[in-house]
Formats: C-alpha cells, structure tokens, sequence
C-alpha cells in the first residue's frame, strides 16, 4: 500500500518524538556513567564500570533475586499452569472464578498486598527462617493476570479435550496427560510467562523494600546513595540484559496478546 | 472428587492474595487493637494531610494515564501499520516489555543523568539555555518531574496493551470506506476511533491503576512522606521511629481498593452497553 506523504510524515513524526523521549535517558545512563568523577568536563572513563565487580552486596543481590525468580517460575511451572490444565479440562464450570482470581491482582495495588502481608511476613521471619519463599508467594500473585493470559491463550489455541481423552484411552494418568502431554504443546505461553516472571523480579523494589529484603534493586538503590555512577552503570548493564532476554524469547507475534485488555 | 484438584492453588492464592485482601478490609474498620471501629476512617477521610496526598495521587495517576495512553496508541499505531515482524517491530516491542518494568530505582537514575546535576541535559542546558527550566534540577522533584518519569513507563506498557487490539482492525473496513469514497479522516472519525474507544478506555484504566499503585519511583526520587498515598501507606507500616501505626497503613490502602474497584466497575458497566451496542448493529 502507497502511503501519502501526510501520512508518512505523522508516521516519523511519532516514531521520533516517542524514540527521543525513551532513549535520550538511557543514552544520558550510559554518558552519566562514562562521567570522570567529580565536575571534570573531560574524556571518558570507565572507572564505573570497573567497579561494579567490587561491590560487595551486589552479587549476594543478584543471587538471591534469580533464586527468587526460579521458586517463582516453578510456583507457576507446578501449580498455576496444571491448575489452569484442570479447570479447562475436568471443571469447565469453575473456568469463570478461576479467570476472576487470576485477574483480582490487576485490582489490588501491591503495596496494599504488602500491608496485608505484613504481619504473616514478619511472624514466619521471626518464628521460621527469612526466606525468599514468602517474597516468590507474593511476586507470583502479582504475575498471576500476565501469566494466566498467555496460559489461556495458547490452551484455548490447541484442542487439549481431545489430546486428553487420546491419552486416556491409551492409559495415561492425569498426571502424565498434565505434564507430559498438555504441558508441552503448550510451551510458548509457558515460557513467555517465564520471561515475564524474570523481568518482574529482577525489577521489583517496593515489596522487597518495604519488607526488608535485600533484593537486586534494593541494592541498586544503596550503591546509589554511594556512588551514582557505579549504581547508573548497574542500572543500564541490567536494562540492557533485560531486553536482550525479551528480543531471544521465541514468539509467534504471541507477545503482545499477554496483556489483552478487551478480555478483562 | 475434581474439586481437589484445584485446592492446592485455592490455598496459595488464599494465603497471598485473599488473605493480605481481606486483612486490609477488615483492618479499615479496626483501631490498632483489633476492636471494631470506624474512628481511623473517619479521621483518615477528615485529614488534611491524607487528603492532599489523595488529591496528588489522582492526579498524577490521571495525567500520566492520559498522556501516556495517547503517545503509546499513538506509537501502536506506527507499529500496527509498519512492517509485521520486521527489526522495527520486534526491537520496539522488546523495548516496550523491558521498559515497562523499569519503573523504580532505574528509572530515578536514569532521569537523574538526563536531568539531574550533572546530568546530560542539565549540562547542555547550562550551556545553551542557562534561563530555561532545564538548567535547573528541580522540576524533577515536582509533580511535573514524577508525572514526566511515570510516563516513561506508562507509554511502553500502553504500546504493549494496545497493540493487540490495533492489529485486530479489520483491514477490510478499511477498503470498504475507501471504496465508498471516504476519506481517511472520515475512516477514523466514524469507523476507526468509535471500533476503539473501548479498549483504548480500558487500557487507559490500566494505566491509571498502574501509576496510582507506583511507589519504587516516587519514594527514591522524593522521598518525602505524604506526598503521595503510597508513600504515605509505607510510612505508616514500617516507620523507623517506632511509630508505626499499622490501622492507618491498611485505612490508607482500603481507600486505594475503593478508588480501583470504583473506576473499575465504571469501565465494566461502559463495556456492557458497549457490547450490547455491537450486538444491535
């Protein structure tokens, strides 16, 4: 289709305004970082960068934030995705409150979560062990709306009534119809909702701060109170991970219908 | 018997999601006791303090949503009509997913070293502009500064929302007006804009409650307590200074649930007259 010359001129007038707004700052990240200390106008340095290595909380951070993500991604892995499997397949009447639960945290602002939390979190700390359990717990529910569009998404796409029922006459248990059937011809929305689960916790500071966890941000957030560039150097090394891990993730155009409003 | 498949996952969202719920409901209508009363609401709704930081949680949230509603359809827009699947389209909606999260301790930094002391912006602008408000890092610190940095956030997450629906249009609608002479501002007055009110409406919702639940942002780059409801929600809970006063914490959030459900159940009743409308065409 020919454009009119109007129509490409709004075109790039869009792309450019909308371009500098969100890459000015990330290129301001990256001269701030490259900044020689102090009020020196010249030359570059990489002094910052070299020193994000011998920050001492820094990787401990970063630790304990990607085992959070993984007891996430298996919360979701072993009990939100075969949970969605079996409503879709044996409790189609239950298929309705199940959407609305998962959809419930799109209504309740986390830090609300947070107060309502609180007093559960500080008693297992106390009374247990301070465990990055409690922080997955709460960060899956958050993810709960992203994860359960892409889940019943790529379920409605494929016929898993007949899968199952394939695989019952032939003898399967459910349990190998949940996990070695479904699960797999699935894998798309799972794994998009991972990605998602990833970028989510490794971005997370108000619940962490507020409970007094020590999570990637939280440290991010101390180092710039030392030294700002070292924390803007973190900030845009991290940024970058972050979106080189959503441009590998495979989609089928899936990406966007994560989030699909018309459907709430 | 098929019922107990499902109670794993009734019991994990009952302990993370129905319970904190329920104890921030329940706890508006207690005093830090645990006896009934409705003493903390009244004095919360009464109070100077909590109404000024309600009324600057509106209207950030209000601003930010609408701004970055229009500029992220906007760029949907640029990308629905691009090339699909081309580098464009796929660096744009990685950007837009990445930087839809960013919202917090990065985002502050980042605009503290376009805009900050020191910062690229700030450092041209003292060259250059040495009169302009940009010379100076102190709008940052006002409710144009935060409305400027959530909207650094709220346009990425408006091109992912929107995107869907935008490449759900019917190209035929279009052929259709223009086989029928009509114009492509015509095109938009009556087919396109009217087709996506709705779901422009609906994401424009999510946006808000997006930026009125935002804390990270906010409380690293002003720091100041009864600015905004969120903050003022975290102070209640975990002030330093032993005066924490968990009533007012979960007063503060219950009146946060109310204004969400309020513009939520407006946008529900919109949708139904909506569709009922598409049924009668």
């Amino acid at each position: 289709m020919k454009r009119s010359i109007g129509v490409r001129l709004w075109r790039w007038s869009i792309i450019s305004a909308v371009a500098i707004y969100l890459l000015v700052p990330l290129y301001a990240m990256y001269d701030f970082s490259t900044k020689p200390f102090g009020f020196a106008d010249q030359g570059r340095t990489f002094r910052a960068w070299q020193m994000i290595p011998t920050q001492q909380d820094l990787f401990p951070a970063i630790t304990r934030s990607l085992i959070t993500a993984a007891i996430v991604m298996a919360i979701i892995l072993f009990l939100v995705v075969p949970t969605a499997i079996w409503v879709h397949l044996k409790l189609p009447a239950l298929r309705r409150p199940f959407e609305l639960l998962c959809l419930l945290p799109l209504a309740i602002p986390a830090i609300v979560i947070v107060v309502g939390i609180a007093p559960l979190y500080r008693w297992i700390s106390i009374n247990l062990y301070e465990s990055p359990i409690t922080l997955a717990g709460v960060y899956s529910m958050l993810i709960l709306p992203y994860t359960y569009r892409s889940l019943s998404a790529a379920l409605d796409a494929v016929d898993i009534h007949t899968l199952a029922e394939a695989a019952t006459t032939l003898g399967s248990s459910i349990a190998r119809i949940i996990f070695k059937i479904v699960m797999p011809t699935i894998k798309t929305g799972i794994v998009n909702g991972s990605f998602i689960a990833i970028a989510l916790v490794l971005g997370e500071y108000t619940i962490s701060n507020i409970l007094n966890f020590k999570t990637f941000q939280v440290v991010i957030a101390q180092i710039g109170r030392s030294d700002g560039n070292v924390a803007v150097a973190v900030s845009l090394a991290s940024l970058l991970f972050v979106i080189v891990l959503l441009l590998i993730i495979p989609t089928k155009k899936r990406q966007g219908s994560v989030l699909d409003v018309d459907a709430i | 018997m098929a019922y107990l498949g499902v109670l794993p996952f009734i019991a994990f969202t009952g302990l993370f999601l129905l319970y904190p719920t329920w104890n921030v409901i329940s706890g508006a209508f207690e005093d830090n006791y645990g006896v009934r009363s409705t003493a903390m609401l009244k004095e919360i709704f009464n109070s100077p303090i909590a109404r000024t930081a309600f009324g600057n949680s509106l209207e950030l949230s209000l601003k930010t949503a609408l701004v970055g509603a229009v500029f992220g359809a906007l760029f949907a827009w640029t990308l629905a009509t691009g090339k699909p699947g081309g580098s464009f389209y796929k660096i744009s909606v990685a950007l837009s997913s990445a930087l839809a999260q960013f919202g917090g301790v990065m985002l502050v930094f980042a605009f503290l070293a376009t805009f900050g002391y020191n910062g690229l912006v700030l450092t041209l602008a003292t060259k250059y502009l040495p009169n302009s408000f940009l010379a100076d890092a102190g709008w940052l610190y006002s409710m144009n500064g935060l409305a400027v940095l959530y909207t650094f956030f709220q346009i990425p997450l408006m091109v992912l929302v929107f995107l869907p629906t935008l490449e759900n249009l019917k190209p035929q609608w279009r052929e259709a007006s223009d086989a029928l002479g009509g114009k492509a501002f015509e095109y938009w007055l009556r087919i396109g804009i009217p087709v996506l009110t709705p779901s422009f409406l609906g994401a424009a919702l999510l946006l808000f409650v997006n930026s009125f639940s935002a804390y990270a942002t906010a409380n690293i780059l002003i720091n100041l307590g009864d600015y905004l409801t969120p903050l003022q929600i975290a102070i209640a809970l975990t002030s330093e200074t032993g005066g924490s006063n968990p009533a007012e914490a979960k007063t503060l959030s219950f009146y946060m649930v109310v204004v969400v459900v309020i513009s939520m159940s407006a946008y529900a009743l919109l949708r139904k007259k909506v569709s009922k409308w598409e049924q009668q065409r």
